[in-house]
């Protein structure tokens, strides 16, 4: 892949040859991490330290699978399981999910755009400190949460932390202050980064790059960090008033006392459902430059591919009360979530469509990143197609609360997100490292994930349909679920290898992957005008971009884009 | 994923494809008709999808010459926002209907009235107008649907959330602290029908087992006769009684017509009359009663009732006076 053959005029000149580095101290290079403040490492950074979370939240779902893989099992303790739900839930939502999609957005964003760094370089690297505090800390309740002698105490509330099991009476200890105050420092540091992000794309694109002629990437990475504002302070402000309530004696959530439940269920799905999307906007962004370059075509309707992600974005902050249809809210406010929660698939199919129609009439070169891709387009399709099974309230009154619903949202999270995730590094590696991954070694763990995800979460929701509710740390016999559980047990192992797989391909290739210059997979966006890796500030000179693809433009002067905008 | 029929799934005894009252055969029919609009996107986009990734396969991944640049369309473009949005409304009519049908029901004069209880981790079922409570399982009169006569539950709860799921009966409808919701099952064959709790309750939420037994008239105004009959007076069990009166029992639990007249537990007066015992867990018999009383955690760890510590005769003693009381 090293040399494409379409010939490249770059913006720079092109050094293939990895630069060879006086060997530092280890200290050297530890203190030079610590105290970076360049966009690129912060985002290394955010990255590996969701790839150790990955793994820890891995471990915690295999636990959990090996208990439910036959009934009446006695793996774990009750307590144990629970504990073991709520670390995986909070872990893989709040410290894999948004620190590994803000590292890439940190990593491209300023790349995509033509800057030299962030707007606010030392609020990034405050930001990623305060959000690793928070993923530290959830951890430490292992050895906190009783007292420091209380070694094998963890939250075990849930990672949505219904009141009041919350509250003092129900919760005794600190474990459940230490998921609270866990989740406020990486809200604050999300804060910090998503004001980052917003103002670096509003202020500091290079020149020519105008609002519309942004990566798509650029534009997900505006909407989703918008977002962030409006979900994280709900949360924010429900994690404070739980504390108030858990130390002072405030009744916010504490019913024993005249407080709501309710209030804090809608406190934290205007937090939890905006978190969806906040998640799946960035796979979309990756899915956006992936795919285009892999199928050879520019993406299909892009106006309309912003404008869906905008209306999503809204749509997105009006449609929190659907994980609420059971509540008892009354049939009006039902009707209401129905139709907001309905109508936020239009955009997402106008997304899903033009993607198909960017892949129709192409070339389709089928590299992990594009594979990733495939997986994710099948995937990310079922997920919204059960989306809507779940928005139809009366249905909903039956699957909420089941593995139906865990099979649904795993299919958003694992099968649309995890693998854009995946597909991100495979594509991107080669410009971080200047080195590729195996492609050998991405096949299999492409079709070992493809394999175990699908036996995992396909099956899952069988037994949701047949009345397993989720959260159970174990199941009577006798209901048609054993069978099921046993597949999905299985399903999650090949998953954990797949990953496995992953992971030792990102170090294996890191020494030995084959040298990939600055354009391997012959791309169009700015970040592949660089050296790979890219220098510390970036670029040498500051681009000047005339369309939305400069890097078309320089490789086709015949044809370029501007003509067709 | 669909790959069998309903019919198989429908063999489950908490399928949600089985449905057995008016609530969730409404939820069934809806259901089908989602999974079939659904399931037919689903065809036609991934048909699309494969096809196209078939079609537009290039082997070679280092020679191409690039593909025909299109930009978009938009005559395209809007027709799969409107369609999609047509759908959507069809839907969203649909699904409002059963929304309305269900929850603003008019209740008939001659409804059954269930009051619905929820605690960490069982069930209390207190039934006003006849005097009855009972606890785990609930009986309910099978409903004609000539002469209907549905069982409305009012529920809350006394500690935390919790959540009323019989899947061939209706769907879930969640008990909360300082809130009643209210939601109505008509069985149409009797049988027993089970559920569990569906929302997140503490330790031992996964065994917070639901029995409901739908009783033909006859049986439902037999059982209501014995539910309503002072607890035994068994002259041979009366050292037991004299245990259970003497001992932190009557804190929790209520046994009428004596002093015990806690509500913490489940109310004991009928207890012998249960299939089972700690909601569900466990089969109701001499050696299992005997062993929750005298430590509950070996059956179900984390429930809330202490290990009562009694000597061996002691034990005997209550475990053969709760067994009496039919």
């Amino acid at each position: 892949m090293a040399d494409s053959v379409t010939s490249l005029t770059s913006v720079e000149a092109i050094d293939v040859t990895p630069v060879q580095k006086p060997r530092q101290l280890f200290l050297e290079v530890l203190y030079d991490w610590i105290t970076t403040v360049d966009h690129k490492k912060i985002g290394l950074m955010y990255i590996a330290y969701s790839l150790v979370f990955l793994i820890v939240g891995g471990i915690e779902a295999i636990i959990m699978r090996i208990q439910l893989a036959v009934p009446h099992g006695t793996f774990v303790s009750p307590q144990v399981f629970n504990r073991m739900f709520t670390l995986h839930g909070t872990t893989m939502v709040f410290f894999v999910g948004m620190p590994i999609l803000f590292g890439f957005g940190n990593y491209l964003v300023p790349l995509m755009i033509g800057a030299r760094d962030m707007a606010f370089p030392r609020l990034n690297a405050f930001s990623f400190w305060i959000s690793a505090l928070g993923g530290i800390l959830l951890y430490y309740s292992f050895i906190g949460g009783v007292g420091l002698y209380g070694a094998g105490s963890a939250p075990d509330v849930g990672w949505f932390a219904y009141a009041p099991l919350t509250a003092k009476v129900f919760s005794p200890g600190h474990s459940t202050d230490y998921w609270t105050l866990s989740i406020l420092l990486s809200g604050i540091g999300s804060i910090g980064t998503a004001l980052n992000i917003v103002t670096t794309i509003i202020c500091m694109r290079c020149p020519g790059m105008k609002l519309n002629r942004m990566p798509l990437l650029s534009w997900l990475y505006l909407v989703t960090s918008s977002m962030v504002f409006i979900a994280i302070s709900p949360l924010t402000a429900a994690q404070i008033m739980l504390l108030l309530d858990r130390y002072i004696g405030s009744h916010f959530f504490d019913t024993q006392a005249g407080g709501s439940a309710v209030l804090w269920m809608h406190f934290f799905w205007i937090f939890g459902h905006p978190e969806v999307y906040i998640l799946v906007l960035p796979a979309f962004a990756f899915a956006n430059e992936i795919i285009p370059v892999f199928s050879r075509k520019a993406v299909f309707g892009y106006p309309a591919m912003v404008a869906a992600s905008v209306g999503i974005g809204f749509i997105s902050m009006s449609v929190w009360a659907h994980h609420m249809f059971a509540v008892g809210m009354g049939a009006g406010a039902n009707v209401f979530f129905v139709f907001s929660t309905m109508i936020i698939s239009v955009p997402t199919g106008i997304k899903i469509f033009n993607w198909l129609a960017t892949i129709w009439g192409g070339k389709i070169r089928f590299a992990s990143p594009m594979l990733f891709s495939v997986g994710f387009l099948f995937q990310f399709l079922i997920a919204g197609l059960t989306g809507i099974m779940l928005s139809v309230a009366p249905f909903d009154w039956q699957l909420t609360g089941s593995y139906f619903v865990v099979a649904h949202f795993h299919y958003v999270l694992v099968g649309a997100i995890l693998f854009m995730i995946f597909a991100a590094f495979y594509y991107w590696y080669p410009k971080v490292t200047g080195r590729m991954m195996s492609e050998r070694l991405g096949k299999w763990h492409f079709w070992l994930m493809v394999i175990g995800f699908h036996m995992t979460f396909d099956f899952m929701h069988i037994p949701g349909l047949l009345g397993m509710p989720r959260r159970i740390y174990t199941y009577e016999p006798g209901r048609g679920w054993e069978i099921w559980n046993l597949i999905v047990s299985i399903g999650a192992i090949v998953q954990a290898v797949a990953t496995l797989i992953f992971v030792y391909n990102l170090i294996h290739s890191y020494y030995k992957g084959e040298v990939a210059g600055n354009d391997p997979w012959d791309a169009w966006t700015l970040e592949w005008s660089t050296a790979s890796p890219p220098p510390v500030y970036n670029f040498a000179t500051t681009p000047v971009v005339h369309s939305r693809r400069p890097l078309w433009d320089i490789k086709h002067p015949e044809d370029p884009d501007w003509n067709y905008e | 994923m669909f790959i069998h029929s309903p019919s198989y799934f429908a063999q489950s005894s908490t399928s949600i494809f089985s449905p057995a009252a008016t609530p969730s055969h409404w939820i069934f029919t809806l259901s089908m008709f989602v999974l079939s609009i659904t399931g037919l996107i689903f065809l036609i986009v991934a048909g699309l999808l494969t096809y196209a990734l078939i079609r537009y396969r290039h082997r070679n991944l280092l020679t191409y010459n690039e593909p025909t640049q299109i930009y978009g369309s938009n005559q395209i473009e809007l027709a799969w926002t409107v369609i999609p949005a047509l759908i959507v409304v069809m839907l969203f009519l649909t699904t409002s209907r059963v929304i309305l049908a269900t929850q603003d029901a008019k209740k008939p004069a001659d409804a059954v009235d269930v009051v619905v209880v929820g605690h960490q981790f069982w069930w209390e079922f207190r039934y006003p107008k006849l005097g009855i409570v009972t606890a785990n399982e609930l009986h309910v009169p099978v409903s004609d649907p000539a002469h209907p006569t549905p069982t409305y539950l009012e529920m809350s709860s006394a500690d935390l959330d919790h959540s009323f799921w019989v899947p061939r009966l209706a769907g879930k409808m969640d008990l909360i602290p300082n809130r009643v919701n209210t939601m109505w099952i008509d069985p149409e064959t009797a049988g027993l029908y089970l559920g569990q709790c569906a929302q997140y309750c503490g330790v031992q939420h996964a065994k917070m087992l639901l029995r409901v037994y739908a009783d033909s008239p006859k049986d439902f105004a037999a059982w209501v006769a014995q539910q309503q009959k002072p607890a035994v007076e068994d002259p041979t069990v009366a050292e037991g009684r004299e245990v259970f009166l003497h001992n932190a029992c009557v804190n929790c639990h209520t046994v009428s017509g004596t002093m015990a007249n806690g509500r913490f537990g489940p109310d004991l007066t009928h207890v012998a009359s249960r299939d089972t015992i700690a909601s569900g867990a466990v089969e109701n018999n001499a050696y299992n009663l005997k062993k929750w009383i005298d430590n509950p955690d070996s059956l179900k760890p984390g429930a809330l009732m202490p290990p009562m510590h009694l000597n061996d005769h002691d034990l005997n003693a209550i475990t053969a006076y709760l067994t009496t009381l039919h």
